[in-house]
């Protein structure tokens, strides 16, 4: 490949190079943990919440260049949004926010939406335990 | 920034002699081989010197290769062409788990034609078991197939022994030579191969053209009908340039072979032992010792190969990974799987490939930012927990 932007997006690229909110979660509210065994990517998505918004997100990705892009960009989507908005969070979402991805990476977004549901759904079986 | 090409068995850089004496055959010499004028005769002249030059490489008569669109092809015409010639004979066709997908589809075509193929299974560094060969064959069996170095591990098979087995048995034996030929040394007579296909842009010269080398008498079917070219085994007018360039290229690797092999060795175990002592929880991939002069496989654990791809190309090196997230198939690669690899660890293989223009630095270069990425993408890896 002569041209390194040519598979993914400059906005993937960006995303993969300088991936934001990469890292372990101290006591998270909620954590997701997904794989994708048809491609072997593993995102772990950990979120702290305050009030009903989601202050703070964090991943740890195993995985391709559209798999580590899609976690940074969803942890930096769902950032200051209530529970209810983050669950309306799309992969459609995350992909346009990057500015697209190829058809055989799609998957890897649906992974990060999973990531996402799997820590909220985690946040909330957390407060009903507690009350 | 300088770029690093460590991919050479995905294809090679074209040699500028291999350039120039391609040239006047878009031009001056741009005559149909068939036409019986002097453009014609010229042309003509100049496919039958690289038709000599080839079989010269190989040990071959000159009239035992036929030229082709490249690698696949020729792998298409050996199975098939043996495969539709010799059905009344048997139906039985034995190959490896490892093969190029231009030899596996293949089989997996006939098998839907009624042929029946076993895939032979090979060992944790990628070698086939000789007596697993000798079982297998049957009193159907008309064709084994096995390459002479796997293009992803660099495992050189023992292919002499079983073109012995085959021999013997009284069954065909084609080899898939296109990482080897010009490469390391390929003699069909010494391999008992009665087929053997080789690629020209492996071995710096063009893309689009290779050769199947035919032992004489091997009964074949032609894939391509048409005009009489190739002794009416393959029809189409000649790609003059392009086995021009297959034969300069064949040319310039026969009187470089070994000490380029010698070279490239040294360069290669000096790669694997500097990733070992750099980089933790790293193996190397493929036969130790049986592997080809220029091939580096290694799976490094937990992180994912299409990434380490990409970081390295932001620093000019292009090298190449088994790992699914990289094909279209989403599929991690087939050959690392057969090795017993669990599915993660062939997602985090890395394979870098020398050649001609590559030096020590480049090696160096590789040595210096792969520790540095491979701690970058395990930092941010679910898998990599202490």
């Amino acid at each position: 490949m002569t041209d390194p932007w040519s598979l993914y997006s400059e906005k993937v690229m960006e995303h993969f190079k300088n991936p934001r909110n990469v890292g372990e979660m101290e006591d998270p509210d909620g954590v997701g943990h997904v794989g994708n065994p048809v491609c072997g990517d593993i995102m772990e998505l950990y979120i702290k919440v305050k009030d009903g918004i989601i202050i703070d997100a964090k991943f740890k990705t195993f995985g391709c260049g559209a798999a580590i892009a899609t976690s940074s960009m969803v942890t930096e989507m769902v950032k200051g949004k209530s529970i209810e908005e983050a669950l309306k969070i799309s992969n459609k979402a995350v992909v346009e926010a990057l500015d697209g991805l190829p058809p055989v990476k799609v998957h890897c977004s649906v992974l990060a939406e999973e990531a996402l549901k799997s820590a909220i759904e985690d946040y909330l079986g957390r407060q009903k335990l507690k009350t | 920034m300088r770029r690093i090409y460590l991919d050479h068995a995905a294809t090679t850089p074209t040699h500028p002699e291999v350039v120039k004496a391609v040239l006047p055959f878009f031009t001056d010499a741009f005559g149909n081989p068939s036409s019986i004028y002097s453009y014609g005769q010229e042309a003509r002249g100049a496919v039958e010197e690289a038709r000599t030059k080839v079989a010269e490489l190989i040990g071959a008569r000159s009239e035992e290769i036929i030229f082709t669109s490249g690698g696949t092809e020729a792998d298409n015409f050996a199975l098939k062409g043996v495969a539709f010639a010799n059905e009344p004979r048997g139906n039985h066709i034995i190959t490896t788990s490892i093969e190029h997908h231009a030899v596996l589809e293949v089989c997996k075509f006939l098998e839907r034609r009624g042929f029946r193929i076993t895939y032979l299974p090979v060992d944790k560094y990628g070698l086939v078991d000789l007596d697993d060969v000798r079982k297998a064959i049957t009193d159907k069996t008309i064709l084994i197939s096995v390459m002479h170095a796997n293009n992803e591990v660099g495992t050189v098979e023992p292919v002499e022994e079983i073109g012995r087995i085959a021999r013997e048995a009284g069954v065909y034996f084609h080899s898939d030579a296109v990482q080897t030929v010009g490469h390391i040394p390929v003699n069909v007579d010494k391999l008992k191969v009665d087929l053997l296909a080789i690629s020209a842009h492996k071995l710096y010269g063009p893309k689009g053209v290779g050769a199947l080398y035919v032992r004489k008498g091997t009964k074949l079917v032609s894939l391509m009908h048409g005009g009489e070219q190739e002794k009416r085994r393959r029809a189409g007018t000649e790609n003059v340039p392009a086995i021009v360039g297959l034969g300069k290229a064949v040319e310039l690797a026969g009187q470089e072979i070994g000490q380029e092999a010698e070279r490239l060795a040294c360069l290669r175990d000096k790669l694997i032992k500097g990733l070992g002592k750099k980089i933790d929880h790293i193996r190397l991939n493929g036969h130790p010792e049986r592997r080809l002069p220029n091939n580096v496989n290694v799976i490094v654990d937990f992180v994912e190969g299409e990434s380490l791809l990409l970081n390295l190309d932001l620093e000019g090196i292009c090298a190449s990974t088994g790992s699914a997230c990289s094909s279209a198939s989403l599929e991690p690669s087939h050959v690392l799987l057969a090795l017993g690899l669990p599915p993660e660890q062939a997602h985090g293989s890395l394979r870098f490939t020398l050649g001609r223009e590559n030096t020590e630095a480049d090696i160096d270069r590789v040595l210096e930012v792969l520790p540095g990425i491979v701690a970058k993408l395990r930092a941010m890896s679910p898998l990599s927990k202490t």
